[in-house]
């Protein structure tokens, strides 16, 4: 058996091996050095929740604290990436993207077009997204529709620490923007993970477990909600098949209709808002392309158009179940 | 109660912690033989089948189709005609109220993969069984793009009377990806070596594939540490191979380059699971393993044939030789069985491939074990 590591120690190990393989790999942003209250270099906490631990003192000069100053120091890095860095910069939270719309939006993800194909911008921005953790509304939210609607982006969304390592190498040694998000509930998830260094390739969406009644689509943390789910509808007769597509851009439609032509049936699992999200996405795509083998109508399982609800009660009911995922796979496969 | 026998979901590879069922081959009130298959099962990683463990009548069948079972679930249960109905209904309830299956966190039960060094590299290696045995130590080499995960219907079955050790060549599985020149030679050298840092100074060597060529090359560079060979579905034993399989899997960077690809394997390709799919390109996506895999098949497969043939020299050296193969192999023709001359033992089994060890699990171990004594 391979080594068991946790998503967040699978994501500190690409982060060290990637810096220790390119002498261009730095790592930027808030904290990411030492954190509040750390009294030395060894002992740094590395980050709000200490993802970059320990790489302050293993790679001196390339992990930079920065202000808290987001549109600054995104900037600073897509700068640097123009100029033969590989920078990977921690947004901390994703909710924070909007003080950088223009750095990302306008300036990393269109210089490869405006350049006409002459720059390169091999950026990462790190963030964290994901309710879960009552952070409210403002710490809690799943953004990667937004990043997923600009082209020039590439936009993961790794559902456990194998896929995080290799998707994070690959993230790096990518010539173009990438946005690598990571939910905060998966930072604890323990999985078998290779010590080599390996990549997992960009648009290949992996197959979670294969069934022939109904196709699941499940992004991020959702993925492990489907699995609950699917392992519950196991015992009561009904199989599905659940898809990750690991990048939302670009997104490996083939793997999608490919399932929905066999299965008939789609249920799409998204944690964020409902209006212009994956979920909506996918359903629309498999609408378009896959009609034909539809038996019921696509169901999607989302949280609402609402602000993730701070109170306990309210977010746990805000958050996509295992429970709600069982109700919209049998409406489906008993639809007539 | 004693003439009251059960089947149980079997433990197919450490890993393995509950199974599908796939299909009772026999019905209840057939009768069956020690040895027969009665229900087909699969794990994650692989579909196979589960024997009777007694003569008797199938008197009750426990599990339906696609039920899933933890390891060591009551699948069904054998007995004599003349057994009441009544005594076999308590002992199934006796069963089940104390079955508590093994839990999933705790996974310090049986033995576990270790790391050992050698020339300088890691290697990879599983035990099995206790040197304390009567048998002769053994040590099972796997083919091109394999792992000792190869052997895991194998394993533990042929460690019943002897220590049996399985390792990951030089470019594969979890052991170094520096392959060095990347001959046969040098991998026979790794070998030799690793047995002497496991200090067990002579095994019989069962190889699969290039690890039968590999085998082979030990036995003809260290003939002190060879007592037998089994060659499985072997090279070099002629030209001919598959040139078309060692180049796309060398190749294949995807799941759908990759699985038309292993139903060659197989004879019954429905053997060929996602997991199965998935675990092979986790370990082709590791940094070293294309180059290393692109070196071997250059040196012992370059111009579509196979570049060394040793059956000839391997005759004269006069060590117990068993060869088995699928007669339905597609990587290396079946004709290659009966290359070797002087004292062989030659089983050509009938509706399996070239991974007849995983596809006839139970008749590789039997002719094996009867092999080696």
């Amino acid at each position: 058996m391979a080594r068991k590591i946790t998503y967040q120690q699978a994501i500190n190990e690409a982060l060290d091996q990637e810096m220790s393989r390119d002498q261009n790999v730095i790592v930027m942003g808030e904290d990411v050095a030492g954190g509040s209250g750390a009294p030395g270099e060894q002992d740094a906490w590395g980050g709000v929740l200490g993802v970059t631990r320990g790489l302050y003192a293993k790679h001196p000069g390339r992990v930079i604290d920065t202000p808290i100053s987001e549109s600054g120091y995104v900037g600073a890095a897509i700068g640097a990436a123009c100029c033969g860095m590989r920078p990977v910069a921690e947004l901390m939270f994703v909710d924070f993207l909007g003080v950088c719309f223009d750095q990302i939006f306008n300036q990393a993800a269109k210089f490869r077009y405006m350049f006409g194909g002459k720059a390169e911008t091999p950026v990462v921005i790190r963030a964290m997204y994901g309710a879960g953790f009552r952070a409210a509304a403002q710490h809690s939210q799943c953004l990667y529709n937004i990043f997923t609607h600009i082209p020039g982006l590439k936009v993961v969304v790794p559902s456990n620490p194998y896929d995080a390592k290799g998707l994070l190498i690959q993230s790096i040694r990518d010539n173009d923007p990438v946005i690598f998000l990571e939910h905060k509930a998966l930072y604890t998830m323990e999985g078998e993970v290779p010590e080599e260094l390996y990549t997992v390739p960009f648009g290949e969406a992996a197959v979670v477990r294969e069934g022939h009644d109904v196709t699941i689509v499940a992004i991020g943390r959702m993925v492990l909600k489907a699995q609950e789910a699917a392992a519950d509808l196991q015992k009561q007769g009904i199989h599905c098949e659940i898809i990750d597509p690991r990048t939302t851009s670009p997104l490996d439609t083939d793997t999608i209709l490919e399932s929905v032509e066999k299965t008939g049936r789609l249920v799409v699992v998204d944690e964020s808002h409902p209006r212009c999200s994956m979920a909506s996405d996918i359903a629309g795509l498999v609408a378009e392309k896959a009609f034909d083998s539809l038996k019921a109508p696509i169901r999607q399982v989302t949280g609402f158009h609402s602000p993730v609800p701070f109170s306990d009660a309210l977010e746990e009911l805000y958050i996509p179940s295992a429970a709600k995922i069982v109700a919209a796979v049998k409406s489906v496969k008993e639809y007539k | 109660m004693s003439a009251i026998q059960t089947i149980t979901m079997p433990k197919w590879g450490l890993s393995m912690q509950e199974g599908k069922v796939n299909g009772w081959l026999k019905q209840i009130g057939d009768a069956v033989e020690q040895g027969q298959e009665i229900v087909e099962v699969e794990s994650e990683k692989i579909a196979g089948a589960v024997e009777a463990g007694a003569t008797g009548v199938l008197r009750r069948q426990l599990a339906n189709e696609e039920d899933v079972l933890p390891v060591g679930g009551l699948l069904g249960v054998i007995a004599d005609a003349s057994v009441s109905d009544a005594d076999i209904d308590a002992f199934v309830a006796d069963f089940l109220s104390n079955f508590k299956p093994a839990e999933g966190a705790e996974e310090d039960q049986g033995p576990t993969t270790q790391k050992i060094e050698v020339n300088g590299h890691k290697l990879r290696y599983l035990k099995r069984g206790d040197s304390g045995k009567s048998g002769e130590p053994m040590l099972l080499i796997h083919g091109f793009g394999g792992d000792l995960n190869n052997w895991l219907f194998n394993h533990e079955a042929l460690a019943a009377d002897r220590e049996v050790y399985a390792l990951d060549l030089p470019g594969h599985g979890e052991s170094t990806k520096d392959v060095g020149e990347g001959s046969l030679a040098a991998l026979a050298d790794t070998v030799a070596a690793f047995l002497d840092a496991v200090g067990v100074a002579s095994a019989h060597l069962v190889g699969h594939s290039m690890g039968g060529a590999v085998s082979l090359t030990v036995a003809l560079r260290h003939p002190e540490k060879v007592r037998s060979l089994s060659l499985i579905g072997s090279a070099g034993l002629g030209n001919e191979i598959n040139t078309g399989y060692i180049q796309g899997f060398v190749s294949a960077a995807n799941r759908n380059a990759l699985k038309p690809l292993l139903a060659d394997l197989f004879a019954d390709s429905s053997l060929v699971t996602r997991q199965l799919v998935d675990d092979l390109l986790k370990y082709k996506r590791l940094e070293g393993v294309g180059e290393a895999l692109s070196t071997l098949s250059g040196n012992l497969f370059a111009d579509g044939r196979q570049n060394s043939v040793m059956a000839d020299q391997l005759a004269a050296l006069g060590k117990p030789v068993l060869v088995i193969w699928g007669e339905e192999d597609r990587i290396i023709p079946v004709a290659h069985a009966h290359a070797v001359s002087g004292k062989v033992q030659v089983e050509v089994l009938g509706n399996r491939g070239h991974m007849v060890q995983m596809e006839a699990a139970n008749d590789v171990n039997r002719a094996i074990a009867r092999f080696v004594g």
